[in-house]
């Protein structure tokens, strides 16, 4: 607020109301500094019954549930996820001082809230690890300052900031986005490093395809004699069920999202609709022609479905508010990466459907919003 | 003297307090398809100015012929006329030129720039006003289409003035960034235009607001 209008008594315009009732607005904004302890209303849906659910200590519990998936990425992906995790959080951290300092805000409650250390961590577990480090500062700039605080800060951003950074670098620089690296022999820890700080990008010794783009790849380039099974039967980049290193990255993101999920930090309608909505759909292709489409379970294990489900499709802000929205949120996030990541120009979909589906929030809220309490369902 | 405060309220309202992309934006649509780089954008706003100018002109000396109940039939045809014309000299003198922007010189007629100063200004004015009008209102289109088309260019492209050999053929691109830049694609890209055109709108209502010394008014969206 720049401008302090005067008080006049004698003519208690209208305006004056609207701009009393707009103070009041801005001082109610759940990003305002919240008390010790209080809980933060205006980010965590009902129902309140949990005490001491603070932002940070739900961001905490989140960062820590990511940390077996980091664990695993680095020892069989290559440690330069560790250097991308600190880019990401530096640059985050800085933009978001930046932004408060420009709107205004108290540093101290927000900076150490930690939201945004979980958007930095989700953009560098979903860029490219040998990526520029340019690329994922980009990436955090767009998600923290254009997607987070140009939308009024935390809680009030319209879009998941993680994934419309993704979505910006993936549109803006597809050839950086889609070097990989290999899985059947890492580099060396100072190769990686190399490849994110220096300037020269002939990797081609370095990268490969990710598994659902190797697989999209292959099932193209065979013509129509090309199986899944045939092109399953690679094990330079297939595993057990889906990717080779990728699907033990995907397990150990399960298990994070699951102890979140037990301890009540994510309910457990996201998740579980995003996952029964990828499997029911890529189930129904699988048997209608398993020949032409991958099972169900390598669609699961694969890309950004199980970080997705239950780090990504359970933000608070930008998905839905009542049990039966998030579910219906989850479902057709899950149907709609599918779509995007079997038959689009992109090797996964799950950014895609994600943003596509928080546009829809507002409509699924309205549609799902529950009876008042005592009162009949009309 | 009276004549020119006129004048020199007309042209700040033009460039500025009333410009049409920052504070009516009107004509999004060729704003958007056009500013890729700085060539296209410039040479779409001149031939705006040019429409625009001399269809106030025409009307405004044509006003008291005009009937008021079917006088926007008339000023679309008579700035059609005009817009033919110069979209007929444009595919003639400069047709590479032409050739990109392609449908965007015939639709500045639907772009509601054109009637809009017609029917506020031209009818109610003196040709030689109406004129100025007209062509102050294409001028604040012109800069901030240049701007805009600028800062799309660099960071998309990594250069400026791309394309300038096909309306000025003794000069070439500047390439500012070096060539290894892959090119931030989102900014060549529709929605990288309403990113930039939200900060330079922001960037307006800022300076405006420190002038005043009061909050930012609100703009409204149309067109």
């Amino acid at each position: 607020m720049t401008r302090k209008p005067a008080i006049d008594t004698t003519k208690g315009s209208r305006v004056e109301m609207t701009e009393k009732f707009h103070r009041n607005e801005e001082q109610n904004k759940p990003d305002r500094p919240e008390l010790p302890g209080s809980s933060a209303t205006g980010f965590i849906s009902p129902p309140y019954l949990s005490r001491n659910a603070s932002v940070r200590r739900v961001m905490v519990q989140v960062l820590a549930a990511l940390l077996p998936g980091i664990v695993v990425y680095a020892a069989l992906i290559g440690p330069a996820i560790v250097l991308q995790l600190s880019i990401a959080s530096v640059t985050a951290l800085l933009a978001e001082a930046a932004m408060l300092k420009l709107r205004g805000r108290a540093l101290f409650p927000f900076l150490t809230d930690g939201s945004a250390l979980v958007t930095a961590w989700l953009i560098a577990l979903t860029f490219p690890p040998i990526a520029p480090w340019w690329l994922t500062v980009i990436g955090v700039l767009m998600a923290i300052v254009i997607t987070k605080h140009l939308y009024g800060g935390l809680g009030q951003n319209p879009f998941n900031p993680a994934m419309a950074g993704f979505a910006a670098c993936l549109v803006s620089f597809p050839a950086l986005m889609s070097q990989w690296p290999s899985v059947t022999a890492p580099a060396h820890f100072i190769d990686q490093a190399a490849a994110i700080f220096g300037g020269a990008r002939s990797l081609d010794a370095l990268t490969s395809a990710t598994p659902l783009d190797a697989l999209k790849t292959a099932l193209r380039l065979a013509g129509p004699g090309a199986t899944v099974s045939a092109a399953l039967a690679d094990t330079n980049i297939y595993g057990y069920v889906a990717g080779r290193a990728w699907e033990w990255v995907a397990a150990a993101y399960l298990l994070g999202g699951l102890w979140l999920a037990g301890r009540k930090i994510i309910r457990w309608h996201a998740p579980a609709g995003f996952l029964s909505g990828l499997a029911l759909i890529s189930a129904a292709c699988w048997l209608s022609d398993p020949e032409r489409f991958a099972s169900p379970l390598f669609h699961v294990f694969s890309g950004g479905a199980l970080l997705g489900a239950f780090f990504i499709v359970t933000d608070p802000v930008s998905g839905c508010i009542s049990g039966k929205g998030k579910f219906i949120f989850g479902f057709s996030a899950g149907i709609l990466a599918y779509i995007i990541r079997v038959f689009g120009g992109y090797p996964d979909g799950v950014a895609f459907a994600v943003l596509i589906l928080n546009l829809c929030a507002p409509l699924i809220d309205a549609l799902t919003r529950p009876p008042i309490f005592g009162m009949k369902k009309k | 003297m009276i004549f020119r405060a006129k004048i020199r309220e007309i042209f700040s309202n033009g460039l500025w307090k009333q410009n049409s992309s920052l504070v009516q934006t009107l004509g999004l649509c060729p704003l958007l398809a056009v500013t890729t780089n700085i060539v296209n954008g410039a040479m779409l706003s001149l031939a705006t100015i040019l429409v625009a100018g001399l269809a106030s002109f025409s009307v405004s000396g044509l006003r008291r012929l005009i009937p008021r109940e079917i006088r926007i039939p008339i000023f679309i045809m008579i700035a059609a006329t005009l817009v033919t014309l110069i979209d007929q000299c444009m595919a003639s003198f400069f047709s590479g030129i032409h050739n990109v922007l392609g449908i965007f010189i015939p639709l500045i007629i639907t772009n509601c720039i054109v009637l809009a100063r017609i029917e506020a200004f031209a009818a109610k004015n003196g040709p030689l006003l109406s004129f100025l009008d007209g062509v102050s209102t294409g001028a604040g289109m012109l800069w901030t289409l240049v701007l805009l088309g600028g800062m799309r260019e660099l960071l998309g492209n990594g250069t400026l003035f791309s394309g300038i050999e096909s309306v000025l053929p003794a000069f070439s691109e500047f390439r500012i960034l070096p060539e290894s830049w892959p090119g931030f694609l989102l900014f060549t890209l529709p929605p990288g235009a309403f990113i930039l055109l939200a900060f330079m709108i922001a960037g307006k209502n800022w300076l405006a607001a420190r002038h005043a010394g009061q909050a930012p008014s609100q703009n409204s969206a149309n067109c």
